[in-house]
C-alpha cells in the first residue's frame, strides 16, 4: 500500500468534516500512516474466495409492523438544539453569503 | 468503611429481601464511599444521589409492605448499580466522556436502562470512560483520567475504566459496561473485577452511544461471577429496537455460575489458545495463567490446546473495521441538533464550516484519529483493500472459533497481555495502546461471548484470565468463570479483591 | 455560477446533429403508516418536528428498525415494473454531511437493490410504444425540509440561514433507475414525461404512494447527454434535480439538449454536474459539479439485518398486483366506448379513477365525463384545486343526474346544486330541499307568473294570438325570473297555450 500523504488527509479531513491545523495535519499524517502500515496486513490473508462479514451473527428479516408509536413533544425535541428558531433547528447559511 | 459496600450484590440482595438492611443504608453506604475516594480515583462523572435514594426507599417501601408486591420485587431490587456514560439515561447527563455532548441531557432511556429501571436498582450515577470509548486506559475522557484502585498511578484499563474502578474501589457492587475490543474485560482483568462481554445481540444496543456496531455490546461488570450472571440475565433478551438482538432471551446464567462454582467441571474441555499466549505477554501473566490452567485441569477440566491461526490478523482487522464504522457513527456529532456548536473564528460562517469547527473543538485527538482512519478505509480506492480485507478476516477468525470449538467447550486466554500500565506511558504511541486489547479483539470480531475473572496478582497488580464461548453458549463462560473463582478463591483463602490496597485519598489531589 | 444566460440551440436543430441518451432516477416516497426505520407517523402537512422519535433526529445510541410494509411495497413496485426481486439484499450507509440529513448519512441500498433488470413499456400520445429498461429500484429514506431564510424567494443562495424540520426524515423512499434509454430523438422530451407519468400512475394504482408531485411525492432527476449522430460512445451527462411535474421533465430535457448542442458545437466539453431546474426561468443553473468530493464511503449498515425474500412471500405479493395502468386504460375505453380524444382527455385531467367509480355507481358512461369533464373541472380550476380534491363523490353524480331525470331540476340548478354540495350543504337531494331548488310545476304558482308576463308584454301576446309560437320564448325571462330559474320550461310553454286557448 501507498504511504499517506498530507494531501491524503487534508482530503480525508475535509470529508470527515473536522478543521484541522497544519501541525495537526502533520501529526495526523505520521501517526495514521504508521497505524495502516502496522495493520495492512489484512490484505494479505483475504484471498477473494472468502466470504466478508459484515454482522457478526447471522440474522435475517428482523421486520417491525407498519404501526404508529410514541414520538418526542417538541420540548423533548428542542430541549438540546444548540439554536431554533420556530420550533426548527435553525443553521448558519448553507452556501458562503459572497 | 461501611462493610455493607464490601458485600457481593448478590450477598447484599439477600440481605435485603431478609430485612437485615435497607436499600437506603445500601445506597448511601455508596454514595458515602464516592465521596470518600472518588475525587482520588475520578471513577465517576455524575453522582446521582437524590434519585438513587428515592428509588431504594421506593423498594424499602414495597418490601416493607410485604405480600405479592414484594414478592414480585426482582431479585436485585434495591442494590445499587453504576452506569457507563456512554449508555444513555434520562435525568441524567450522558457525555460519552467528551466535550461534544458536556451537558446534553438524552430525551429517552436505553433498553438496558428501562430493564433496570424496571427492576428498581438504584443508579448510583454514571462512570468515566475513554471519549466515546475509544481508548484501553480512561486516558482518552475529556474529564480527566480514572485512577486504578490498586495503584493510583495506573490506568484502570478502558475504555471502562471508570465502572472497573467504582467496583473494585467498592464505590457500586455492579456496573454496566460496553465492549467494543476488550472495553469490559481488559479494564476487568487490571482492576482485579469481573466483566462479560456477551454474545452479540444478547443484550439490546439500544440506548449505547455506538462506536462501532457491529461490535458493541453492553455487558455487566462486578466483583463475582454470579453477581456478573444475575447481572446480565437482567439487562439481556430480545429487543425489537435493535434489529441485532438475538430473538430469544440466553437462559440459565444464573444456574450455569451456580454449578460451577459448586465445582462441576468433569467433562469440561478447556482449549489453550496457543496464538494467545507466549511473546507478548508478561511473564508474571503468563505464571498466573499457567497456574489457573493446572487448578482446573486438577479439577477435573480437559486442557486441550487449539490453534487460531487468523487470530494475529485480528487487530489490523480490528484497526479497519472498528474506526471505519467509527467514522460514519459519530456524523452525527455536528452541532445542528443538540450538543456543542463551535463559530470558526475567520472566514465565511457556513454550517459546513461550523460542522468543521466544531467536530475539530469536540473531539480530542484519539476520536479524530479513528474518524480520519476510518474515512481513510472507506474511501474510494481503498476500500477493498481495507474495509473489504478486514471484513473477509472476520470470516477466518469466525472459522477459527468455529474448529476450536469443535475441540473445546470454552477457550482460555490471558485478558491482557500485561497489567496496568502506569498513566502516561502510551501517551505519544497509540499503536502501543491498540495491542492491550489483542487477546480481547477476537470474540468482537466473531460475535462470541466472553468474561475475565481475577486470576491472581503480579507485580502486586491484578491478572485477568479470559474464558470464551461459543455464540449463544454465554452459560458455559459462567460455569467456567465460577469454577476458576471457586477453585483460586479456596486456594488463597479469600477473594482477590479483598486484597486491594487502602485509597490514599491523601496522596492525590483532587482534581478539578 | 449563474447559466441564465446559457447558449441555446434551436431543439430541431439539436435534434438533426446529435442523438440525445436519457436517464432516470425518480424517487418515490410510499404512504406508510410509520417511517422507514422509525414508528414516527408519516404524514404530510403536520407542525413542525412533530413527528420525530429519537431515531429521526439521529440522537446518540438510537437504532433503525425496518418498516416490514415498506418492504413490500418496495418488491410491489419492483413487480409492477418487470424487475427482478433479490433473494438476499441488505442496506448501506451512504456517508456525507448536510443538515437534513440527522445521521449524517443515509441508509440506503448500494450493491444489492430489493428490484433489478426490468422494464416498462411507455405508450407516446401517439400510440408509439417505447420500452424503458429499469435498472435497479432500491429502498431508502428521505430527508428533513430545510427553508432558507433571508435571501430572495426562499433559495438557498444569499440566505442568511435555514432552518430544519425533521419531520420528512426518514420516510420511506424508493428510487427507481433506469438503464440509459437510447433512441428517443426528437420524442425525447415527451418520452421524458410519460415515462414520470407512467411511475406515477404506476404506484398510484398500487396505492403505495399518494403520488402527488406537488407534494414530492414523486420526484425525478433526470440525465440527459447527447452523442454525434456518427459516435458510438455517450457524451458526458448532466443531471437535473428537482424536477417536479410532469411539465418540468419535458421542459428540463427540452433545455439540456438545447443547451449540451450549444456547448458542443461551440468545441467546448460538458461539465458532468448537478443541475438545478427553475419554473420561472424556465431554465437550468449549475449545481455542484460532481468530483471526487462524492466520496459516499458505502459500506454495509452494521445496524440492520438482510432481508430474504422467500418465492412464496414475493408470489403472494404478486397476487396482490392490481391490473396494470396500460390494461386497464385499454379496457376501460373499449367499455365506455369514448372517441380517442374524448379518452385521452380523461386520462389527462386525472379522472379515470372518478368517472369509473361514477359508473360502478350507476351512472352511464357519457353523464360521468359530463360531470367530471365539465363542470366539476370548471370548479376545481376556479377553486386552484385538484379535481380529486374538492370532495366530489360519485354518489353525488349518480343523485344529482336522477334528480334532473325525474325532472326535480334542470340542468342550471343542477350546477349551482353541486356548488352547495361542495361547499358542505348536504347530499344534492338535501340541498334541493333545503334551498327550495326544486322546479316549480305548480300551476298556482305558474299560473300567476304567466299571467303576470302576459299583463306586462301585451305585444307578445298578441304574436302569440297570431301564430307565432316561438314568440313565447319572450316571456319565459320574466317567469324565470319570477321563480328564479325553477320554472319547468315545457310546462310554463303548455299553461301559455291553456291560457290563450290554443
Amino acid at each position: 500500500m501507498s504511504a499517506i500523504s498530507r494531501e491524503d488527509v487534508v482530503h480525508l479531513a475535509h470529508l470527515a468534516h473536522i478543521e484541522m491545523s497544519d501541525a495537526e495535519l502533520d501529526k495526523m499524517t505520521g501517526e495514521l500512516d504508521a497505524i495502516v502500515g502496522a495493520i495492512a496486513s489484512v490484505s494479505e490473508v483475504a484471498a477473494s474466495d472468502v466470504p466478508a462479514t459484515s454482522h457478526p451473527i447471522p440474522l435475517t428479516n428482523v421486520l417491525r409492523e407498519d404501526t404508529v408509536g410514541q414520538t418526542l413533544s417538541i420540548e423533548e425535541v428542542l430541549l438540546n438544539a444548540p439554536d431554533s428558531d420556530s420550533d426548527r433547528f435553525k443553521v448558519p447559511a448553507i452556501l458562503d453569503g459572497e | 468503611m461501611n462493610e455493607l459496600i464490601k458485600l457481593s450484590a448478590t450477598e447484599l440482595a439477600a440481605k435485603l429481601r431478609a430485612g437485615e438492611v435497607t436499600s437506603v443504608e445500601a445506597v448511601q453506604a455508596h454514595l458515602d464511599r464516592i465521596a470518600e475516594v472518588d475525587g482520588t480515583l475520578n471513577a465517576f462523572l455524575h453522582v446521582n444521589a437524590e434519585e438513587a435514594l428515592a428509588v431504594a426507599a421506593e423498594v424499602d417501601a414495597i418490601r416493607a409492605a410485604g405480600g405479592a408486591g414484594a414478592e414480585a420485587l426482582h431479585p436485585l431490587a434495591g442494590v445499587p448499580i453504576a452506569i457507563k456514560d456512554l449508555i444513555v439515561t434520562k435525568g441524567q447527563p450522558t457525555t460519552a466522556a467528551s466535550k461534544m455532548l458536556e451537558g446534553w441531557m438524552s430525551p429517552y432511556d436505553a433498553t438496558v436502562i428501562e430493564k433496570i429501571r424496571a427492576a428498581k436498582l438504584p443508579m448510583l450515577g454514571k462512570t468515566n470512560l475513554d471519549e466515546f470509548a475509544m481508548g484501553s486506559s480512561t486516558e482518552h475522557s475529556a474529564y480527566g483520567v480514572t485512577r486504578n484502585p490498586w495503584d493510583l498511578n495506573r490506568i484502570p484499563g478502558g475504555s471502562g475504566g471508570g465502572s472497573a474502578a467504582a467496583v473494585a474501589s467498592f464505590e457500586a457492587p455492579l456496573a454496566l459496561g460496553t465492549d467494543t475490543g476488550g472495553s469490559i474485560r481488559q479494564p476487568g482483568a487490571v482492576t482485579g473485577t469481573v466483566g462479560v462481554k456477551p454474545t452479540y445481540g444478547a443484550v439490546s444496543r439500544y440506548g449505547a452511544i455506538a462506536m462501532a456496531s457491529s461490535l458493541d455490546q453492553i455487558g455487566p461488570v462486578s466483583r463475582t461471577v454470579l453477581d456478573s450472571a444475575y447481572l446480565q440475565e437482567l439487562i439481556g433478551g430480545h429487543d425489537p429496537k435493535d434489529s441485532t438482538s438475538l430473538p430469544n432471551a440466553l437462559e440459565g446464567l444464573v444456574a450455569a455460575a451456580e454449578s460451577g462454582a459448586a465445582g462441576d467441571l468433569e467433562g469440561l474441555r478447556i482449549g489453550v489458545i496457543k496464538e494467545l499466549t507466549g511473546e507478548g505477554y508478561q511473564e508474571g501473566v503468563q505464571a498466573r495463567f499457567n497456574e489457573s490452567l493446572e487448578l482446573l485441569k486438577a479439577a477435573g477440566a480437559e486442557i486441550v490446546e487449539v490453534s487460531c491461526p487468523n487470530f494475529k490478523y485480528a487487530l489490523g482487522a480490528y484497526y479497519l473495521i472498528m474506526p471505519s464504522e467509527v467514522s460514519s457513527n459519530l456524523a452525527k456529532f455536528d452541532g445542528v441538533r443538540y450538543g456543542k456548536r463551535v463559530l470558526p473564528e475567520d472566514g465565511p460562517m457556513t454550517i459546513e464550516r461550523v460542522m468543521g469547527a466544531t467536530r475539530a473543538a469536540g473531539f480530542g485527538d484519539e476520536v479524530k484519529r479513528r474518524i480520519i482512519l476510518g474515512t481513510y478505509a472507506l474511501s474510494a480506492g481503498y476500500y477493498d483493500a481495507y474495509y473489504g480485507s478486514a471484513q473477509k478476516v472476520r470470516t477466518l477468525i469466525q472459522r477459527d472459533f468455529a474448529a476450536a470449538f469443535e475441540q473445546a467447550d470454552v477457550l482460555v486466554s490471558p485478558t491482557a497481555p500485561t497489567v496496568a500500565f502506569e498513566l502516561g506511558a502510551n501517551d505519544n504511541d497509540p499503536l502501543a495502546m491498540y495491542l492491550n486489547d489483542v487477546a480481547t479483539i477476537p470474540a468482537n470480531l466473531a460475535g462470541v461471548p466472553g468474561i475475565t475473572v481475577p486470576g491472581g496478582l503480579s507485580e502486586n497488580l491484578p491478572v485477568g484470565i479470559q474464558f470464551l464461548a461459543p455464540a449463544y453458549e454465554d452459560a458455559r463462560l459462567y460455569r467456567a468463570g465460577a469454577a476458576l473463582e471457586a477453585l483460586l478463591e479456596k486456594q488463597w483463602g479469600h477473594s482477590l479483591i479483598s486484597q486491594a490496597p487502602a485509597i490514599d485519598t491523601a496522596s492525590i489531589a483532587q482534581e478539578a | 455560477m449563474s447559466n441564465y444566460n446559457d447558449e441555446l440551440v434551436d431543439f430541431d436543430e439539436a435534434l438533426d446533429r446529435y442523438d440525445p441518451v436519457l436517464g432516470f432516477e425518480v424517487h418515490v416516497e410510499l404512504n406508510t403508516k410509520t417511517k422507514m426505520f422509525s414508528d414516527a407517523p408519516n404524514a404530510f402537512g403536520d407542525e413542525p418536528n412533530t413527528n420525530v422519535t429519537p431515531v429521526d433526529l439521529g440522537l446518540p445510541g438510537v437504532l433503525p428498525v425496518v418498516n416490514k410494509t415498506a418492504v413490500e411495497y418496495s418488491i410491489l413496485i419492483g413487480l409492477a415494473l418487470n424487475c427482478q426481486i433479490a433473494e438476499k439484499c441488505g442496506f448501506a450507509r451512504k456517508n456525507y454531511f448536510y443538515p437534513d440529513t440527522p445521521k449524517n448519512f443515509q441508509t440506503s441500498q448500494y450493491d444489492d437493490p430489493i428490484a433489478h433488470d426490468g422494464w416498462l413499456d411507455i405508450e407516446l400520445e401517439d400510440g408509439e410504444v417505447f420500452r424503458v429498461e429499469i435498472e435497479r429500484a432500491h429502498m431508502e429514506e428521505d430527508a428533513g425540509k430545510l427553508t432558507h431564510m433571508g435571501g430572495a424567494a426562499g433559495r438557498i443562495q444569499g440566505a442568511d440561514y435555514s432552518l430544519v424540520d425533521y419531520n420528512r426524515a426518514g420516510v420511506p423512499l424508493v428510487e427507481i433507475v433506469t438503464k440509459p434509454i437510447v433512441g428517443a430523438g426528437k420524442r425525447a422530451p415527451e418520452l421524458a414525461r410519460a415515462y414520470v407519468a407512467a411511475i406515477r400512475e404506476i404506484v398510484k394504482n398500487l396505492g403505495v404512494s399518494d403520488a402527488k408531485m406537488e407534494r414530492g411525492n414523486v420526484r425525478c432527476d433526470a440525465n440527459v447527454s447527447l452523442m454525434p449522430k456518427d459516435a458510438d460512445k455517450f457524451g458526458t451527462r448532466t443531471e437535473t434535480k428537482n424536477v417536479n411535474s410532469l411539465r418540468a421533465v419535458e421542459h428540463a430535457v427540452r433545455f439540456e439538449i438545447e443547451r449540451h448542442a450549444a456547448v458542443l458545437d461551440s468545441g467546448a466539453k460538458i461539465v458532468q454536474e448537478t443541475r438545478h431546474w427553475h419554473e420561472d426561468t424556465r431554465s437550468t443553473t449549475s449545481g455542484r459539479p460532481k468530483s471526487d468530493a462524492d466520496d459516499y464511503r458505502y459500506f454495509p449498515e452494521p445496524d440492520l439485518v438482510p432481508i430474504v425474500t422467500t418465492a412464496e412471500w414475493v408470489e403472494e405479493l404478486r397476487s396482490r398486483l392490481p391490473e396494470p395502468p396500460a390494461e386497464r386504460r385499454k379496457r376501460l375505453k373499449a367499455e365506455w366506448g369514448y372517441a380517442d380524444k374524448e379518452f385521452r382527455d380523461v386520462v389527462n385531467a386525472g379522472v379515470l379513477d372518478e368517472i369509473e367509480a361514477t359508473v360502478a355507481a350507476g351512472a352511464s358512461a357519457a353523464v360521468a365525463r359530463k360531470w367530471w369533464m365539465g363542470e366539476i373541472a370548471r370548479l376545481a380550476k376556479a377553486a386552484d384545486k385538484e379535481i380529486a380534491d374538492l370532495g366530489v363523490t360519485p354518489a353525488t353524480i349518480v343523485e344529482l343526474n336522477s334528480l334532473i331525470e325525474t325532472k326535480k331540476i334542470n340542468d342550471k340548478i343542477a350546477r349551482q346544486v353541486l356548488e352547495f354540495v361542495i361547499a358542505g350543504e348536504g347530499t344534492p337531494s338535501e340541498v334541493v330541499e333545503k334551498r327550495g331548488l326544486a322546479v316549480v310545476n305548480d300551476d298556482d304558482a305558474l299560473g300567476k307568473a304567466v299571467d303576470d308576463a302576459m299583463a306586462a308584454m301585451p305585444d307578445v301576446v298578441e304574436k302569440i294570438k297570431g301564430g307565432k309560437m316561438q314568440a313565447i320564448g319572450a316571456l319565459m325571462g320574466p317567469v324565470m325570473k319570477a321563480t328564479r330559474g325553477q320554472a319547468d320550461a315545457g310546462r310554463v310553454r303548455e299553461i301559455v297555450m291553456e291560457k290563450l286557448g290554443l
